[in-house]
């Protein structure tokens, strides 16, 4: 298990890099020149000048991408160019109502999608399973920020269950009012979720100790709960953990319908302003959390199933 | 974007038809694609207006016979503004699909089949892709682009391929290992002949299939980009920037941000079926 991690842990160096290769290259991406794009109409040829002299844009870019990444690992990730303060503070002050959402998201996540995928699992075929599987077919399509403005429409607008939007003040107002974000969030993915649970039950209930605690005469429900439910958990950690990257971007583009003031609205928020340094900031933390939920995946993947090599 | 692609590839068995013709899933996904499609090109002849010329006399009118689905805050008809936003849109999407499609098997071929360190760094490459979540890189990447087409073209390449190279490379791994490559490599064929002439056809199709839930992927994409301000300029019409606007007028003319809505559903609906028809046609004996 530890040669497992160290080797896994080690995986990671080259793809930690490539990440901030990639976060560093977005501000050379932008076409001409960053300052003059960022200066607009206020654009001197000093002005320019000075910015780039700031961020350091008028030294060789080996040398740029080595003091990026120097700044990264001392965990400083600039400063922002539109608000007074550093693109540190932003973040830690946005970072609680974007995890908020993205567990809110995945406890209503799965308690939409594992009922429905057992129901359809246990009674093949029915119109259940039907539904089931249409379900993605319907849902796969369909932008989460439009459904947020259509739950917005009927439980807000018309029956004024939940608010419009934001955040409140205290958790139970917290919890109130991000319950429509997360439900949102929860029914993007559950199309895809209930697909991959509903296709890994079918496998373990037709699996051969399946059939072998049925015929030494352990009840139904014994039998689908601690066999079909419980090996076709180990696979709806790895699903879920996939999905992260869904979930992450899901929470990115809703924040924006429910003006939640999590890292999502601030990253557009930032893009209007032209802020480089909080967007480039912004994608790093997104990637990281992705990077760690896919480790903790393999992981725990690893420990529930005794089956698993560690090679 | 994984997801996707195992659950088409794990999809429990459907009872397989052989002909084109007898999947009914497929037909009726092109069926309803096909209406798309010909709306979208038909456009000038099923309006009378122009989608971008605003009438201010007129603004925000509900449903009636001279504009079936009433216009915006500008005047502008719906109606015509959903036309030929599927233009947009669709045209966008479809273009967007075939450079990930592309890139992505062809290096994925070459990574399956060479292995060693030139798939062991394209490897490492396609994971610092995958560790950005698809909206993060591809909003972060049109920011510093500049809005417009072009910019979305590239976003997308650079995001997308990365499925395409799973996919063919795991298919490839298998495939190298058949017996008809071992023929091919006793008989003294090339290897760029046995990869690009014998073993690219036979794992192409999970591609193909892939592809059709790709597009729909990238119509939410376009359209998402389009709802935060960053899509195709205004002002011409695409369907996630008539959402956005007719949102702040949610409370009295909902119609404005639900029909361009159910729109992006109904096109999203019919490439599923054609992607699902697709598989059960095109599945392996």
């Amino acid at each position: 298990m530890l040669r497992y991690l160290a080797k896994r842990l080690l995986l990671l160096i080259p793809v930690a890099l490539g990440v901030a290769f990639l976060a560093f290259l977005l501000i050379h991406l932008v076409p001409g020149d960053p300052a003059r794009t960022f200066l607009g109409s206020h654009s001197t040829p000093a002005g320019i000048r000075s910015l780039d002299h700031a961020w350091g844009l008028d030294r060789p870019l080996p040398v740029q991408y080595w003091l990026f990444l120097d700044r990264l690992l001392h965990g400083d990730l600039g400063q922002s160019l539109f608000y007074q303060a550093s693109v540190n503070t932003l973040i830690a002050s946005r970072l609680p109502a974007t995890l908020l959402l993205l567990v809110y998201a995945t406890i209503l996540s799965l308690l939409i999608s594992v009922p429905i995928a057992l129901l359809a699992a246990v009674r093949r075929n029915s119109w259940v399973d039907q539904t089931a599987r249409a379900i993605p077919v319907v849902g796969i399509g369909m932008p989460s920020f439009w459904l947020g403005i259509m739950l917005i429409l009927v439980f807000a607008l018309r029956l004024r269950l939940f608010p419009v939007g934001g955040y409140g003040q205290d958790t139970l107002h917290h919890l109130w009012s991000m319950f429509l974000p997360g439900l949102t969030v929860a029914l993007a993915i559950s199309p895809m979720l209930i697909r991959s649970l509903r296709a890994s039950l079918i496998e373990a209930l037709d699996s051969d100790y399946v059939a072998f605690a049925r015929s030494k005469g352990l009840p139904g429900w014994i039998v689908l709960l601690r066999y079909g439910l419980r090996n076709a958990s180990i696979s709806g950690v790895t699903i879920l953990g996939i999905n992260i990257g869904f979930l992450v971007g899901g929470t990115l583009v809703v924040e924006n319908v429910f003006a939640v003031p999590g890292l999502g609205s601030l990253m557009v928020q930032s893009i209007m302003n032209r802020d480089f340094p909080v967007v480039q900031g912004i994608t790093i933390v997104f990637a990281v959390i992705v990077i760690v939920v896919y480790l903790l995946t393999d992981l725990a993947y690893a420990a529930l199933d005794p089956r698993v090599q560690f090679s | 974007m994984s997801t996707v692609t195992e659950v088409l590839t794990s999809e429990a068995a459907v009872p397989r038809r052989p002909r084109l013709l007898r999947s009914r899933t497929l037909l009726a996904g092109a069926a309803l694609l096909a209406v798309i499609v010909a709306l979208a090109i038909l456009a000038p002849l099923l309006t009378r207006y122009n989608p971008i010329q605003q009438d201010l006399t007129h603004i925000l009118l509900n449903p009636s016979r001279q504009h079936p689905l009433g216009t915006d805050e500008l005047g502008r008809d719906v109606w015509s503004r959903l036309l030929y936003g599927a233009r947009t849109d669709l045209r966008v999407a479809f273009v967007a699909v075939l450079f990930p499609f592309c890139i992505g098997t062809f290096v994925g071929a070459i990574s399956g089949y060479v292995e060693g360190w030139v798939d062991f760094s394209i490897m490492r490459l396609v994971e610092v892709v995958v560790a950005f979540p698809f909206y993060v890189l591809v909003i972060a990447l049109v920011f510093a682009m500049g809005p417009g087409t072009r910019s979305i073209y590239l976003a997308i390449t650079i995001v997308s391929w990365v499925s395409y190279t799973r996919i063919v490379r795991a298919e490839t791994l298998v495939a190298k290992r058949q017996e008809y490559v071992l023929a091919a490599r006793v008989g003294g064929l090339s290897h760029a002949r046995i990869l690009f002439r014998h073993i690219l056809p036979n794992v192409i199709t999970q591609c193909i299939v892939f592809a059709m839930s790709d597009i729909v992927l990238d119509i939410l994409a376009i359209v998402t980009l389009g709802y935060l301000g960053l899509g195709v300029p205004p002002p011409t019409p695409d369907w996630g920037n008539m959402i956005a606007s007719g949102q702040q007028f949610l409370t009295t003319h909902w119609q404005l941000s639900t029909i361009p809505g159910v729109v992006v559903v109904i096109t999203g609906l019919a490439l599923m079926l054609v992607g699902d028809g697709l598989a059960e046609v095109l599945r392996p004996e």
